[in-house]
């Protein structure tokens, strides 16, 4: 189980439909098999391939390029802490040292029972609320140590299954375009000047 | 611990004429619901684009540039300005928008997203019909879940109401906005990055010119990219008239501006405040109640990460960007990192470069080599092996990459982040040379010739080894 499920194979058609050249819903359709998978595998990079019209290796080249995509298996529960200058001027590095000790991991590291990876990482756009963290990308700020421990005990414990999902499921609310309301995705070649731009032209003249 | 960001209630500054400073893009951040549909009919949302429908797509752009509202990604391009830039008669044209916050110490294009995602729609929407946009992307960082959840809920929203899609609200006016997520790549803000990336590519810039994105962007058709903040002050402009907003502020910075005050501050924050008015001190002092503990102020950096650092003396000078300039730094992002007199110089230096040498795209050789040096030479400092001609050889790194270390910047390099990494150094090195200095001198002889030790990289220039 690694090419696209039936049911993740009608949402990318969907997503495609969105773009005026498919290639261009490759990042979305990434995530979408990372969703699926938890990490995103081989398999999974040739279907895509396969539906945006590129070679494995282009899926690859892009894949690579960006640091949500993880080649490898990582843990349910992917813990980044900030160590950007805001973060770090307030106890950023020392946030981290105590992830280590709490998780028994270092920064990249993946927990034994498969539960956590830590990351250190770069500005994740909440400066004013330093220390701060992303558990599968869901906030918490002004993080200290003891608050740090209750979330991994949470976590673990099930009780933030509501809040945070395991690893891979970005948004949990998808865009939907209802098919009578789509104005539909604009190739780039043939096109004209849009009617509202003619109408208020000739209303001029 | 939560996961609400504080809501400051930005007071305006105290001023010889004392006025009411209109909330022109937080009015909504203060209410629970602010991110539904209804609150925000219930508030006058998308009211403006009714009335933008009713004017000739020309008469809404001409407002924009009567309000000069400059772009607020960063380069403070004045937006009326730029959607006049698209060539005639060429067709489609596109508009991305930006939402890819992440220059260290910025931190309200994410607000904007999760609190008023309809602002934003109704700015993109207004937008589109002014300069004739027939598709629109918005391109969210994807480690932002929760903006994307709100932005994906809103256009949900706003499709069923027919104000996206196929002839909205009756009219001939038609554009899918189309909610697109990033992956982890600082690089891909940059513009022609981000269309690099919008197309499915690795997200590296393109070179400018010929690809200025309003000639030859998206699909090498012209493409308008504006940041968040500056599309959701839309709304609020086209509502209230382009005099009132350029009322506001001065000389070229009108209106009201989103600042982040971070670092060491007794309550750090994200402010709107007038701009051109308001002063570094206001921001710091007043609103995010001055330094910590009681300390002394040490530096801050005034404008995001890429900025070069301000000090003491630049306490008074206005938001207002021809004096930024003037002062040698920018405004940016609006990101304010505020350091105390306990901060380590070195520390902090290495902090910022080690940023952009993780971010350079490797594209070209003065950044992704020097950013890189940079970062280790400052690395072999901070650990105790730094060399007396370290800092010369710092300074000539930063000169291979933005020659002669001008501001603004000269550039050897096809985007701006290269540049970006001479900033701190040359800051820290001119202002606190006697910290390098300390550093160095307390430092261990290099071990070279002890076998089996760690050997500190020998990049001497001219060394032969
Ligand atoms: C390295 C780099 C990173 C950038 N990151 C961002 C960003 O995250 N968000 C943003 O809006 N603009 C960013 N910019 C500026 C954009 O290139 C562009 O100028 C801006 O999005 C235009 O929108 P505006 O005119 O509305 O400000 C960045 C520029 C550079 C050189
Ligand atoms: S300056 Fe750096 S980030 Fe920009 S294109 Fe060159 S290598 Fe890439």
């Amino acid at each position: 189980m690694a090419r696209l499920s039936r049911d993740n194979l009608a949402l990318a058609q969907e997503i495609l439909a969105r773009y005026p050249r498919p290639k261009s819903a490759l990042i979305p359709l990434l995530h979408l098999a990372q969703e699926q998978d938890g990490w995103l595998t081989e398999d999974a990079m040739e279907h895509l391939a396969e539906l945006v019209g590129v070679t494995p290796a282009e899926v690859l080249g892009t894949a690579s390029f960006y640091e949500m995509f993880k080649r490898r298996p990582v843990g349910t529960y992917v813990i980044n802490v900030c160590t950007d200058i805001a973060c770090s001027l307030v106890g950023g590095d020392e946030l981290l040292e105590h992830a280590e000790e709490t998780l028994g991991v270092r920064d990249g590291g993946t927990t034994a029972d498969g539960m956590f990876t830590l990351q250190g990482v770069q500005c994740i756009a909440a400066c004013t609320e330093a220390p701060c963290l992303q558990a599968n990308y869901r906030y918490a700020h002004r993080v200290s140590h003891d608050e740090f421990d209750q979330l991994v005990d949470d976590l673990r414990a099930g009780r933030k299954d509501a809040e945070i999902p395991r690893h891979g499921v970005l948004a949990r609310v998808r865009q939907t375009i209802p098919a009578e309301r789509a104005a539909g995705a604009i190739v780039p070649e043939g096109q004209s000047e849009p009617a509202w731009l003619a109408a208020a032209e000739s209303d001029a003249s | 611990m939560s996961d609400t960001p504080p809501v400051d209630d930005a007071t305006p500054a105290p001023d010889a004429t004392p006025r009411e400073l209109p909330r022109v893009v937080t009015s909504r951040w203060g209410l629970d619901d602010s991110h539904t549909l209804e609150r925000y009919e219930a508030t006058g949302g998308y009211q403006a684009l009714r009335s933008v429908l009713d004017k000739a797509p020309q008469a809404v752009v001409d407002e924009v540039k009567a309000a000069s509202l400059l772009g607020r990604g960063g380069a403070g391009f004045p937006a009326g300005v730029k959607w006049g830039f698209c060539p005639p008669g060429v067709w489609p044209r596109y508009l991305v928008v930006n939402g890819d916050e992440s220059e260290p110490g910025t931190y309200k294009d994410r607000i904007l997203m999760e609190r008023d995602p309809h602002q934003l729609i109704e700015g993109v929407l207004i937008a589109c019909y002014a300069v004739g946009c027939a598709q629109a992307f918005l391109y969210v960082r994807g480690e932002m879940a929760l903006a994307q959840e709100r932005i994906a809920a809103a256009l949900n929203e706003a499709y069923a109401a027919g104000y996206v899609g196929k002839n909205i609200l009756g009219s001939d006016f038609s554009v899918d906005v189309v909610l697109h997520w990033g992956a982890g790549a600082y690089i891909v803000g940059e513009e022609t990055a981000l269309i690099e990336s919008l197309e499915g590519n690795r997200g590296m810039p393109r070179l400018k010119p010929p690809y200025f994105p309003a000639a030859q962007g998206l699909y090498l058709k012209p493409t308008i990219v504006n940041n968040v903040e500056t599309l959701s002050n839309l709304p609020w402009i086209l509502t209230n008239g382009a005099d009132a907003f350029s009322a506001l502020g001065a000389e070229s910075s009108r209106g009201t501006r989103l600042f982040a005050v971070s670092g060491h501050v007794a309550e750090p924050g994200v402010f709107e405040v007038e701009f051109g008015t308001t002063t570094y001190r206001d921001l710091i002092y007043e609103h995010a109640g001055g330094i910590r503990d009681g300390n002394e102020l040490k530096c801050f950096i005034p404008g995001g990460a890429s900025a070069p650092w301000f000090f003491e003396e630049h306490l008074d000078l206005p938001l207002e960007t021809g004096a930024v300039g003037k002062a040698g730094s920018m405004m940016g992002s609006g990101a304010i990192v505020v350091m105390d007199h306990t901060t380590d110089a070195v520390k902090a230096c290495w902090k910022v470069v080690k940023f952009f040498a993780h971010e350079s795209c490797g594209k070209c050789t003065p950044c992704r080599e020097g950013t890189d040096w940079l970062e280790k030479i400052l690395e072999r400092i901070l650990h105790g092996h730094g060399r007396p001609e370290d800092l010369d050889l710092l300074l000539d790194v930063c000169d291979n990459i933005s020659p002669g270390l001008a501001w603004p910047p000269r550039q050897t390099t096809i985007c701006p982040l290269g540049p970006s990494a001479v900033s701190p150094v040359n800051s820290a090195i001119v202002r606190f040379r006697d910290e390098f200095e300390a550093y160095i001198a307390r430092a261990e002889p290099p071990a070279v010739a002890t076998v089996g030790g760690p050997v500190p990289v020998d990049i001497r220039v001219g060394a032969s080894s």
